[in-house]
Formats: structure tokens, sequence, C-alpha cells
């Protein structure tokens, strides 16, 4: 694993390099690269099995954080190969054309998070909810409670108690809360 | 299938994709429920529009009960026979299987599932209820003959329950379809469902289990809720 990562790491601008296990390493390229690499990873050295794409979602950095997760039959080892694209006009160059269900993938990430993937197709359609016109509803500035208190008739009378509080209070009423307790509930 | 058959499917799909995105600017009605021209068996041309022409276009209306002993034996005889449409929405539908098994046994209380909204009279709602179902679960309340009766089971149908903030799923049940009985627990045990069948039968002879009236008599109200939160609407308004 560590041969390999050392072999690509300067044609694909390799950073932080992390070995979580010794079958499973993550790599960071520039967003320019990622496409080329996961190919070269696919084509040249064995990774042929796809095994899921995903993003996180950097606010504070004003970043979308993509990774492709490719596994090696063979070695049954794996590669997460994580990129940094812009929050703002999101977009990606689509990987559609190595593997046909990272289709799917790209539609959830348009729909969920905004991010254009140009030229995947059918990646416009909708893939989880229907007719939603607000922002998509996976980045992290969307406010879901305000959201849902706006649409959906909230039922008056709703409370909500601190889980370790109340089942104090139901448990044990008439134990006093000793000094420790409460510095162990800060 | 060879690479050439995969090219072309990839093709075709590519195309279909294009057809979508100008479909989308457009509105969310589906092609084969867009307004357009056929020729009739007679040679003519004519226009159809499949939601309006192909459904009915009338609002339900309310049907007065019988008066008297007509009435109490009516409801006797459909509280005795109810017969639960198989459609699971959310979680809680899982806790309809072991009903039908000997251990609970819900054939004791007159209680069978169908396949068919046409032959069902009432509907569990069961769990969460997101908007995309909401969809279907009109679509397919509307179809059923009337009587009919709402369940609506665990904390989700009552006032969201543990997905109260959710983005996909509504709080409360009764304001899109009115609820006969409500089942409160996350999730309820079959016992739970059956005490709740219980009360349903209770209602109904009590002449109580009007609820599809009142779904006709509010029928604006209820359509305005729904058309409220289903944004891509391409179903006629009322799918009987």
């Amino acid at each position: 694993m560590k041969d390999l990562i050392e072999k690509l790491t300067e044609d694909f601008k390799i950073s932080d390099v992390v070995y979580q296990r010794p079958d499973l390493a993550f790599v960071t390229v520039p967003k320019g690269v990622a496409i080329s690499l996961v190919t070269e990873l696919r084509d040249f050295e064995g990774f042929s099995h796809f095994v899921m794409m995903s993003c996180v979602d950097w606010i504070e950095e004003g970043k979308f954080q993509l990774l492709y997760l490719l596994h090696n039959p063979k070695t049954k080892t794996d590669v997460g190969v994580k990129t940094f694209i812009d929050r703002e006009n999101a977009e990606m160059a689509s990987a559609h054309h190595l593997w046909k269900q990272v289709w799917t993938y790209q539609r959830e990430l348009k729909e969920a998070f905004g991010i254009d993937f140009p030229g995947s197709p059918r990646v416009d359609e909708n893939f989880v909810v229907e007719g939603w016109t607000e922002m998509p509803h996976m980045r992290r500035d969307f406010n879901t409670k305000e959201y849902s208190q706006n649409t959906y008739f909230p039922r008056p009378g709703r409370e909500t108690n601190d889980p370790a509080e109340y089942m104090r209070k139901k448990l044990y009423p008439n134990e006093p809360i000793t000094a420790k307790k409460q510095d162990n509930d800060k | 299938m060879s690479e050439k058959d995969m090219n072309d499917k990839v093709n075709e799909m590519l195309q279909r994709s294009e057809a979508n995105v100008k479909k989308a600017e457009k509105s969310f009605i589906h092609p084969e429920d867009e307004e357009r021209e056929v020729v009739a068996p007679d040679g003519s041309i004519i226009k159809v529009n499949p939601i309006y022409d192909y459904f009915s276009g009338e609002k339900p209306k309310e049907e007065k009960p019988c008066s008297g002993i007509i009435e109490k034996f009516l409801n006797w005889a459909r509280a005795e026979s109810i017969w639960v449409l198989g459609f699971g929405t959310g979680c809680g539908s899982i806790e309809i299987p072991p009903l039908v098994t000997p251990r609970f046994d819900m054939f004791r209380f007159g209680v069978q599932m169908r396949p068919t909204p046409r032959q069902s009279n009432a509907f569990i709602i069961s769990g969460y209820l997101s908007v995309k179902t909401l969809k279907r679960v009109i679509r397919t309340y509307e179809q059923m003959p009337s009587p009919k009766y709402i369940l609506a089971l665990g904390s989700c149908t009552i006032n969201g329950g543990m997905y109260y903030d959710s983005y996909s799923t509504i709080n409360r049940l009764d304001k899109y379809i009115p609820v006969d009985v409500y089942i409160a627990g996350c999730m309820p045990r079959p016992e739970a469902l059956l005490a709740g069948f219980t009360k349903l039968k209770e209602l109904i002879k009590e002449g109580k289990g009007e609820k599809a009236n009142e779904y006709a008599r509010n029928f604006d109200e209820y359509k305005a809720n729904q058309k409220k939160i289903i944004k891509d609407w391409n179903m006629p308004d009322y799918n009987w």
C-alpha cells in the first residue's frame, strides 16, 4: 500500500496521506487530477471495484469534500481518494464513464448538496425527494427544523426533556445531587 | 449484453435525460399524462388531456346515513368486517405481519388484509410518512370505497415523533386526511393495534365512523393542505 501511494505521489500531487489500517488508506489530491487518479487506480493498479462516493460539507472553509472509495479485490485493499471543491457553484468532473453506478451517486449528490456533474446521465432527475424547490437539503446551512415548523403544522404541546435529568427525577426523586454528579453533568 | 447494446442503452438514457431536463422546465406532468392529439377509431383527430379526461373531475360527495335501525344494522355489519389495505408506509408496517399469525390472529376480529384499495375499507398509516409517500397515500385513500377508516399508527403520525424536525416527513396526519383512530407508541405492539381495531369497531357501531363524509365536506381545505407540501402535483384532484 505504501509503495503504491509513494509511486503515485509525484504524478498526482498527493497530499495528506492517512494510513487508517494496513488495508485502508486515504489520499487527498487537487480537484483537477482526482478523476485521473481514480482512472489510474482502476486501470493499472487493480482497484476495479467502486465501493461508494460521498460528500462532506466543510461550511466554515467554504468547501465540499468529495470521497471516492475504491477496492482492489485481488489484494483486498481499499483506497479513498479525497478532493476539495468550492461550495459556491459547486461543480465536479463526472466519473460516469468509469462505472455505471457512479450515475446514481452523482444524481444523489446533485439533489442533496447541489453539486453539478455536467454530462452525467440523468443527473437532473429526482432522486429521493420529489418536487423539491428549496436549497439542497443536506447542506449544513439548510435549517431542517425551521423548514419543518413552517411547513408541516407542528402540533402544540410537544415537550423536550434532558434525558439524564428526567431519568434521575423519575427513578431517584429523593436522592440529593452530589457535587460529583454536577461536575459530571457539565 | 454486448458492448454495442450497452452503448445504445447509454445513448437512449442520455437522450431521455435531456428530454427530462426540458420537461422539468415546463411542469411535473409525466409525458403519458400530457395534453395531446390522438387519432380516434373513426379516423378523426381528437384532443385528450388524460388527467381530466381519464379520471372523474368531480369532487367527492357526502353520503347521508340511512335512518334508524337500518343504519344500525349496516354499522354492525361494517364493524365486523374491516378489510385492511396491505400498504406499509413506515417502520410500523413490520408490526402488521405478526397480526396475521396465530399468536395475535386478527381474523377473529373480522379484520383481514386486501391487496387493492378497491376491496378495502381501512387504511393503516404505519409510522412516519414522507411527503413522497403521502402523495401515494392520498391517491390510494381516494380510490377506496366509502365508508372508509384510517388508523394512524405510532407517534410519528400524531406529532412527528422522533422525525418532528425532518424536512421530508409530515408532522400531523389529520391535516391531510381524516383520521379515525390514533394508536400511540413508538412502535405500538400488535396488541395495541388490536386495541385500536376494537376502538374503531366501537366507533363504527356508535355511528361515528363518518370520516369519509368529513373528507368530502372539507375537501377544499384538505386539498389546499396537501398541495401546500406536494409541490409536484401531477395527478387529478380527486382520484376516483
